[in-house]
């Protein structure tokens, strides 16, 4: 089996699931007040203290989440309404029209969202950022990678702008941990969202750091964990995958970045050659993902034929009950719905290897001829 | 063979992929979203296209270890069967839905992009038996004559049917439902779907009430005496009975159907039931199941799915289907299809454009 979607969730790693499992039987509450309670709320500072240093935190900056929608809907819905509290008049939201709804879908039940359009390349109009911050703005969201495309967003640019209007600056960062150096302290961020499993670590976890100044309005009650943020107990042995995850995924960087830019420049020459009219949806992108779009083609369609050779992708866009839907993301790229429900998404992690591509490379073009037939 | 099966989410289709699976085919299922706005649950026992309808076909794939997906065919569906459904209406006609969607979806729309993609047939859980005689497919009558679904699958052509499959045709309702449960099923117990998917509620009028608006007019007996009054003539069908909310009682004091409907002129006229009697009808281009028959020949005529089957006499001329009955059929309405059975054979269907 080749797997091509570790976008969508990224195995396990093997040493991932050894931290977790060195761990798993330990009993005790992280609040409890006993030996064994202290030894568990040790594991779960450590993994804290873990990921701070590896993302450039400070560790009371690390709140752990269920996963990078919580985090997404945290900053954005808690952010806001802790502004909104202090001062009536900011209670608008700016947000980029390539968010994820866990960030665009969510900051659309506030009573003032701003959307910043992107350009065909996937790329933040900036001059149209300007224009949407204002003093009244509470949250500005844009974020770092798109998860369909794989474009990188000037989040330095963004922050700039945020912090000149007053408002909090949050980067849904799901797709750039572990794929672009973060250095949260440095960055001027408020507010960073990312999941354990998109790096290899656990589904179920994942945190939103929160800069010490910035206290956004927990969305839960009912206990004092995570500052008050995400209240319920806290699971530590969660917590040590998810810094086993990121420790892993931040020292390979590097190496990383090198190893699969050549596999995505191989997938597209590949692909460019091999399908008449194919291209790349997006300009400047991480290395771990490509979109690409195939000419007459319902995506679903060679998805499907892709799946039943062994080569597992995703379509690009988002699903509504089972069934592809025209990304809204290309759309918003200025896309047209057909163009939009052409394209498929390929993503690479820790396990992807040049053999995997060339499985791929295999495979799609009888898998693209049948679709364009059945189109 | 490489065979999509089709799978709604009920009993029927679900265990006619296990027995796909068991005869050795290459099974890919496939659970065709029709409605635009598909609910959350199913409600009783309507419908077939809520997300717990594809849920449960879903877990039925799963246990079966079948490639599972969703194909989005709701465009189509509004296209092809329900603006064609309100369209009928509309003309004052009276469409049977299931066998458009048949025709234009399940044995066209999605036969020919399953075939495009690679697949040799389609299977339903329908329940009907394809057979080859004389080396063409044929259609007969299912084993199970509550059940026989033949008349919904008599539109279909030689072509559709070389490429269909339906596994449940030897078989009693009873004994799938037993086999689902034996397959351990989650849908082993789950209720049949009644009625037009696409009205789950089961109120039709008020479905084309709010496609085609009210139009009051009047319901009027033979003598032209007006008898009654209605919120629009394309809300009747022929034949109907219920729902007249007739002023005043017949002379005679017997019930009143709709006789006929004039869209035109907005009026509904009813009689007596002996007055809706028809001994001959005429139907539009027919389709044939095999071999078109040239010649006059003797069959049964059946215009509605559980319509009781009426020795006829076909006959085939200037691209329409004559149909002469040996005894009179009530209430045929113009939008119903005959289709014309030699013993359990499907032989033809046709449109019916004209009865008498």
């Amino acid at each position: 089996m080749t797997y091509l979607d570790h976008a969508a969730s990224s195995p396990l790693l093997p040493e991932v699931a050894e931290a977790m499992a060195a761990v798993q039987f330990a009993v005790g509450n992280p609040s409890s007040l006993h030996s064994s309670g202290r030894r568990r709320r040790a594991l779960l500072e450590d993994a804290r203290e873990s990921i701070a240093a590896d993302l450039g935190a400070s560790p009371i900056e690390v709140v752990f989440t269920s996963g990078g929608t919580e985090g997404d809907n945290l900053a954005v819905l808690g952010g806001q309404a802790a502004r909104v509290a202090r001062d009536s008049a900011r209670e608008a939201v700016v947000v980029s029209a390539t968010e994820h709804p866990a960030v665009l879908a969510v900051s659309k039940k506030l009573p003032e969202v701003r959307v910043a359009s992107v350009d065909d390349s996937g790329a933040l109009n900036l001059d149209e950022l300007d224009r949407l911050l204002d003093e009244r703005v509470a949250v500005a969201s844009v974020m770092w990678v798109n998860n369909e495309t794989g474009v990188i967003q000037p989040i330095d640019e963004v922050v700039a702008r945020g912090q000149a209007v007053g408002a909090w600056v949050h980067t849904d960062a799901v797709q750039a941990v572990g794929h672009l150096p973060v250095a949260f302290g440095a960055s001027g961020l408020d507010l960073l969202s990312f999941t354990a499993h998109k790096l290899g670590g656990p589904v179920g976890i994942g945190a939103l750091l929160v800069r010490r100044e910035v206290a956004p309005i927990a969305l839960g009650f009912g206990g004092s964990q995570e500052r008050e943020l995400r209240p319920g107990t806290s699971n530590a042995t969660l917590a040590v995958g998810l810094a086993a995850a990121v420790r892993g995924a931040v020292g390979r960087l590097e190496a990383e970045t090198v190893r699969l830019s050549g596999l995505r420049a191989r997938l597209v020459d590949g692909v460019v050659g091999l399908v008449s009219g194919a291209s790349v949806n997006g300009g400047v992108t991480s290395p771990n993902i490509v979109n690409v779009y195939v000419p007459g083609v319902r995506a679903g369609d060679v998805m499907m034929l892709l799946d039943a050779a062994g080569v597992e992708c995703s379509t690009g866009s988002a699903c509504h009950a089972g069934v592809p839907q025209p990304s809204d993301v290309l759309l918003a790229m200025g896309r047209t719905p057909q163009e939009a429900s052409g394209a498929l998404r390929f993503s690479f992690g820790a396990q992807s290897t040049e053999a995997d591509v060339d499985r791929l490379l295999a495979a799609l073009p009888d898998a693209v001829s049948r679709a364009q037939a059945a189109f | 063979m490489r065979v999509l099966a089709a799978m709604s989410g009920g009993v029927d289709s679900a265990v006619a992929a296990a027995r796909l699976v068991d005869a050795g085919h290459e099974v890919t299922g496939v659970h065709l979203a029709l409605d635009k706005t598909p609910a959350a649950m199913r409600c009783g026992s309507r419908g077939c296209c809520s997300r717990e309808d594809a849920d449960d076909a879903r877990r039925v794939a799963d246990r079966l270890g079948l490639p599972f997906y969703v194909w989005d065919l709701s465009d189509r569906f509004e296209a092809d069967v329900i603006d064609d459904f309100v369209a009928e209406y509309a003309a004052g006609r009276t469409p049977n839905p299931c066998l458009r969607c048949n025709e234009k979806i399940k044995f066209a729309a999605v036969l020919d992009r399953g075939v495009a993609l690679g697949y040799d047939a389609v299977a339903t859980g329908h329940y009907a038996r394809r057979v080859e005689i004389d080396g063409e497919p044929a259609l007969l009558r299912a084993k199970d004559p509550g059940k026989d679904q033949s008349y919904v699958l008599g539109v279909l052509t030689s072509d559709q049917l070389k490429r269909s499959l339906f596994p449940l045709g030897d078989s009693l309702k009873s004994e799938v439902r037993a086999e689902a449960a034996a397959r351990g099923f989650s849908v082993a117990a789950k209720p049949d779907s009644h009625d037009i998917c696409f009205i789950p509620d089961g109120d039709t009028a008020g479905f084309l009430a709010k496609r085609l608006g009210t139009r009051p007019g009047d319901i009027v007996d033979e003598s032209g005496e007006v008898v009654g009054a209605h919120e629009g003539a394309h809300a009747f069908t022929v034949g109907q009975r219920r729902g007249l909310h007739l002023g005043r009682p017949a002379a005679d004091g017997r019930p009143r159907h709709v006789l006929s409907i004039s869209v035109a002129d907005n009026v509904v006229v009813v009689g007596p039931r002996e007055r809706l009697a028809v001994s001959a009808l005429t139907g539009g281009t027919p389709t044939w199941a095999g071999r078109p028959r040239p010649d006059a020949w003797r069959g049964l005529a059946q215009v509605r799915a559980h319509g009781e089957p009426v020795a006829a006499t076909f006959a085939a001329t200037d691209g329409r289907l004559r149909v002469t009955l040996d005894a009179p059929i009530h209430g045929i309405a113009p939008g119903q299809t005959v289709v014309g059975y030699d013993a359990d054979r499907v032989i033809v269907s046709a449109t019916i454009h004209a009865a008498g």
